[in-house]
């Protein structure tokens, strides 16, 4: 009859450890009697039994489990320390398809990663967290932990963890269980055969609950580190019942899994075709308006200034907007931090047939001040024979330049007299391009059709009416 | 593998053992002991005793080495090591 | 052609869009942050993700695993936030993966302030993170090389497997220009060769260990070889009025927008002045920069937002032949191009 082979090395792990280097391709690095084996054990043999071994991806950062990847027969990715529940975050959104495991120790999870760790299991990833408590910094020979217990020696808490220097014992599955995300967070133990049963029954639920894209499972186990904790492996189990177990209880914090529906992924729209009509190709600006060939001005650099609410950013997109469809070269910077904070604003908009250079108009040939302290600070750097034009409803001082050409506007008050003080920067606009004389003023309402395309023909008409009397106000009363 | 031997029984890779003892432990018949050879790494093995196995499988999930022991049972079905 | 009107930053984005990217983790700063903000509004629009990280050291790592997993993914940041993302830099150079940054320099050290400056240059440029690695780095100077050059980072960035930087200032990221939308790319390149994708047949291993020493050095090595052929292949530079120039300038992003005014500026006043811009930071116009050494030049003038940063890798590519004059500007201050014009009849007597 033939015998069934039973309880051998899973699939799940690779079969020669070719990752690994030297000579011993058949056997761990991990110390005699340490838990890590034993979990991994666990985990191999629920991908083989679920037959998922082929779909998942194990992240492993910096801990003795650093070389995981040797072992698992699975894609793997070694990460930085800390920093596993990060990556294995866009990799489950990478391949929603695949069983991803975050693979951690204590100091890698509750120290550098504690961040991390909290916030992938507040989004909720489709992922399991396996999280090693051996109470120590084992790679690196045995230094405190966040998880080492109050009085453990360790070498660098010579004198044992002293709670008032070195803070308690963090217990994260009680912090996780703080969360609303997570659908399963359990504690369990390798200190005894039943408790290693648990253990793997915990650790098949939490692989169960990432293939069926239910979400978040946390599996905190109690771990053996004897070189760490300098004990052999029998006693060491023997020290996490004593030692371990009343700071860290073992408990099924939460199993959410049964009433949590699947996660859900979006599939990448890549089609090109598809790309440009989401990006509204269509809608884009090739209007290339009429320019005037007898403008007044060549090229402008006109700065832009005013109070914070006065509109003066969207002024300053228009004027750019309005060259741009012109067929001009345009550039505009906006005047950007703490200034912006105290309540003046600026921008500098440049419009011209070749390249533009500099985009800041620190030599402008035109100032547009909607206030008075733009006026006085800004009329100062106004080139001789620019052009300086400020909103005379909210400025009753006169400029002291006398070599620039003056062109007091009431900016608000038209705006103002149309209804809404917010078409001041149209206004102004109109008022621009009359000084300039660089658009064709027959263009503006196919102007208006491109710069307002989807909006509604009131607000078109309103913009338009706005322009047109800034343009005739100019024209009326400099001309 | 040894045909004539008696299902179940368990079989620990003298070579591959670390002899940490977890399997000694864990085993309800006591059938497993740490030997006085040494293998080639340095290690007192595991080893077990050539009767009395029950097949539980406590030494195949506490030992850490992924193919150090390898339990053979007689008429195996998953269910009932779960 | 058609046009839009856009800052510097969505312009990264829509490059990226274009491109194929389909992930983008990032942590907002300052000026970086309408990059976050555009892909955001973006990147679902596509069914593609838009993560906003709880850190810049979780957005790189996020970074790490999206283009381990073959996708092409973007972040973008600013000084301090670059500085965090270091070490997960040099993992990703040391593991081969291929993905994109996008730096908009602030003012610092330290919080500093978020004015335009280049002080990133040498933590970008000459490591930042640990090892023996380089990152390529591409330096747009405008709203439309803010787009073409992301979409060129990820095709570099795939084409070399390794990290490609968009390295620029507050200026050009916050800054609006108009910018004529290339076609999206149709065909994205194979990584089945090494990326992981959760199934059979890609079981591969995404990994920066190589304990043995020797084997670690053989990687070194390949990595060097990988850098010399970048070096080769991939310099960009644009020259303005460079031809019959006597004195030339030399600067980056938006600087370089500046020397452009200050080179009209010169000739008008009958100064030869002409501009050379790297627009490849690494690799290095070295045999560019080293060329004009040899062309009896009156001076040759780096300009730069930093404390002397780029300068020193000028007179490294000019070799002691000749030593280029430095003028900066830093803090957040832009130098102006009057400035500039009167720094070089100054230094220079003309
Ligand atoms: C940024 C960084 N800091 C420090 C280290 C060094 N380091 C390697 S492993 C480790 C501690 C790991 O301890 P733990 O996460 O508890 O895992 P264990 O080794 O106990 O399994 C440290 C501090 C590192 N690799 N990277
Ligand atoms: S040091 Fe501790 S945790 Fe690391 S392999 Fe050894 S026993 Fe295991
Ligand atoms: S299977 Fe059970 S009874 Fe048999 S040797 Fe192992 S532990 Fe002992
Ligand atoms: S548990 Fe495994 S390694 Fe330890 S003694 Fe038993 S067979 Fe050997």
């Amino acid at each position: 009859m033939a015998q069934k082979t039973i309880l051998r090395k899973p699939r799940g792990f690779i079969d020669v450890y070719k990752h690994k280097p030297g000579a011993e391709k058949d056997r761990t690095h991990y110390c005699p009697g340490c838990g890590h084996g034993i979990l991994h054990k666990l985990i191999a043999e629920a991908l083989e039994d679920f037959d998922i071994v082929d779909k998942t991806i194990v992240i492993s950062p910096v801990g003795c489990s650093v070389f995981a990847y040797y072992y698992f027969h699975t894609g793997n990715l070694q990460v930085p320390h800390g920093r596993a529940p990060a990556v294995a975050t866009s990799v489950s959104r990478a391949n929603p398809d695949s069983v991803v495991i975050s693979y951690q120790g204590d100091g890698d999870l509750a120290a550098i990663g504690g961040n991390n760790i909290l916030q992938a299991a507040n989004r909720g990833e489709n992922m399991v967290v396996f999280f090693v408590n051996n109470a120590i910094y084992g790679m690196t020979g045995g230094q405190m932990a966040p998880t080492t217990l109050e009085g453990q020696i360790t070498t660098t808490t010579p004198y044992g963890r002293n709670v008032k220097t070195d803070g308690y014992p963090i217990q994260v599955c009680e912090i996780i269980n703080q969360l609303t995300a997570p659908v399963y967070v359990v504690r369990t133990s390798l200190h005894d055969m039943p408790n290693i049963r648990k253990t793997r029954a915990a650790v098949r639920k939490a692989i169960s609950n990432a293939r069926d894209k239910k979400g978040f499972s946390f599996v905190e186990v109690l771990s053996m580190c004897p070189s760490g904790w300098k004990m052999d492996s029998v006693p060491a189990q023997e020290w996490i019942k004593e030692n371990m177990i009343p700071r860290f209880p073992l408990e099924t914090f939460r199993d959410d899994s049964e009433d949590t529906p699947a996660i859900e992924r979006p599939v990448p729209v890549m089609d090109p075709d598809e790309v440009k009509r989401i990006l509204e190709y269509s809608a884009l600006s090739d209007s290339n308006l009429e320019k005037n060939p007898d403008a007044a001005f060549e090229k402008v650099a006109v700065r832009i200034a005013g109070f914070g609410g006065q509109g003066i950013m969207s002024a300053g997109i228009a004027l750019a907007n309005v060259g741009m469809e012109y067929g001009y070269n345009v550039s505009w910077l906006p005047s950007y931090g703490p200034e912006m904070r105290g309540g003046t604003a600026n921008c500098s908009v440049k419009i011209q047939s070749d390249t533009v250079g500099a985009s800041e108009c620190t030599e402008p040939n035109m100032v547009i001040a909607m206030n008075q302290p733009s006026l006085e600070k800004f009329e100062k750097i106004l080139v001789p024979g620019g052009a300086l034009i400020y909103n005379s409803t909210l400025i009753d001082i006169e400029p002291t330049r006398t070599d620039v050409e003056v062109y007091p506007i009431p900016i608000t008050g038209i705006a103002d007299e149309l209804g809404n003080t917010r078409v001041q920067s149209m206004v102004s606009v109109g008022a621009f391009a009359a000084v300039t004389e660089m658009f064709d003023p027959g263009e503006i309402e196919n102007l208006m059709t491109s710069l307002f395309k989807g909006k509604s023909d009131k607000v078109m008409k309103l913009n338009e009416k706005a322009v047109r009397k800034g343009y005739e106000y100019v024209k009326e009363n400099f001309s | 593998m040894n045909e004539n031997r008696k299902y179940p029984f368990s079989e620990i890779d003298p070579d591959i053992c670390k002899g940490c003892g977890l399997c000694v432990a864990s085993c309800p018949k006591g059938v497993l002991v740490i030997s006085d050879k040494l293998n080639s790494k340095g290690f007192h093995f595991s080893e077990y005793v050539g009767e009395g196995c029950i097949g539980c499988g406590n030494c195949f999930y506490t030992c850490p080495e992924p193919s150090a022991v390898t339990v053979y049972l007689r008429n195996y079905v998953p269910e009932e090591v779960s | 052609m058609p046009r839009k009107l856009m800052k510097g930053n969505h312009a990264a984005v829509y490059g990226a869009i274009l491109a194929g990217c389909q992930a983008y983790y990032g942590y907002p700063i300052t000026p970086a942050s309408e990059i976050a903000e555009a892909a955001s509004l973006l990147f679902p629009k596509f069914g593609r993700t838009f993560l906003q990280a709880e850190s810049e050291v979780a957005a790189i790592n996020m970074v790490y695993g999206a283009a381990g997993c073959g996708l092409r993914v973007l972040t973008g940041s600013s000084g301090p936030g670059i500085s965090l993302k270091m070490e997960g830099i040099s993992y990703c150079a040391g593991s081969a993966l291929p993905c994109v940054i996008v730096d908009i320099m602030r003012g610092g050290p330290g919080l500093g302030n978020i004015g335009p400056e280049q002080g990133d240059y040498n933590q970008v440029l000459k490591g930042g993170g640990h090892g023996n690695y380089k990152v390529i780095v591409l330096a747009p100077n405008s709203a439309q090389e803010m787009c073409d050059l992301t979409m060129l980072a990820f095709e570099l960035a795939d084409k070399y497997r390794n990290p490609v930087f968009v390295l620029t200032d507050g200026v050009i990221g916050q800054m609006m220009e108009a910018v004529e939308l290339p076609e999206p790319v149709t065909e994205l390149p194979d990584k089945s060769e090494w990326a992981v994708y959760g199934t059979a047949d890609s079981r591969h291993l995404i990994n920066s260990i190589y304990l043995d020493h020797d084997d670690l050095e053989r990687w070194n090595r390949e990595l060097m070889k990988k850098y010399e052929i970048i070096q080769k292949n991939e310099v960009r530079v644009e020259e303005y009025r460079i031809d019959d120039a006597e004195i030339v300038t030399i600067g980056y992003g938006s600087s370089s927008r500046v020397l452009r005014s200050a080179v009209d500026i010169a000739r008008e006043r009958g100064i030869k002045l002409g501009m050379l811009r790297p627009i490849t930071l690494f690799p290095f116009p070295v045999d560019e920069i080293a060329e004009l050494a040899d062309r009896g030049l009156t001076g040759i003038l780096t300009v730069e937002m930093s404390d002397g940063q780029l300068v020193d890798d000028v007179n490294l590519a000019l070799r002691g032949k000749m030593i280029s004059d430095l003028y900066n500007r830093m803090g957040g201050n832009v130098p102006t191009a009057l400035e500039i014009v009167e720094n070089v009849s100054e230094l220079y007597g003309v």
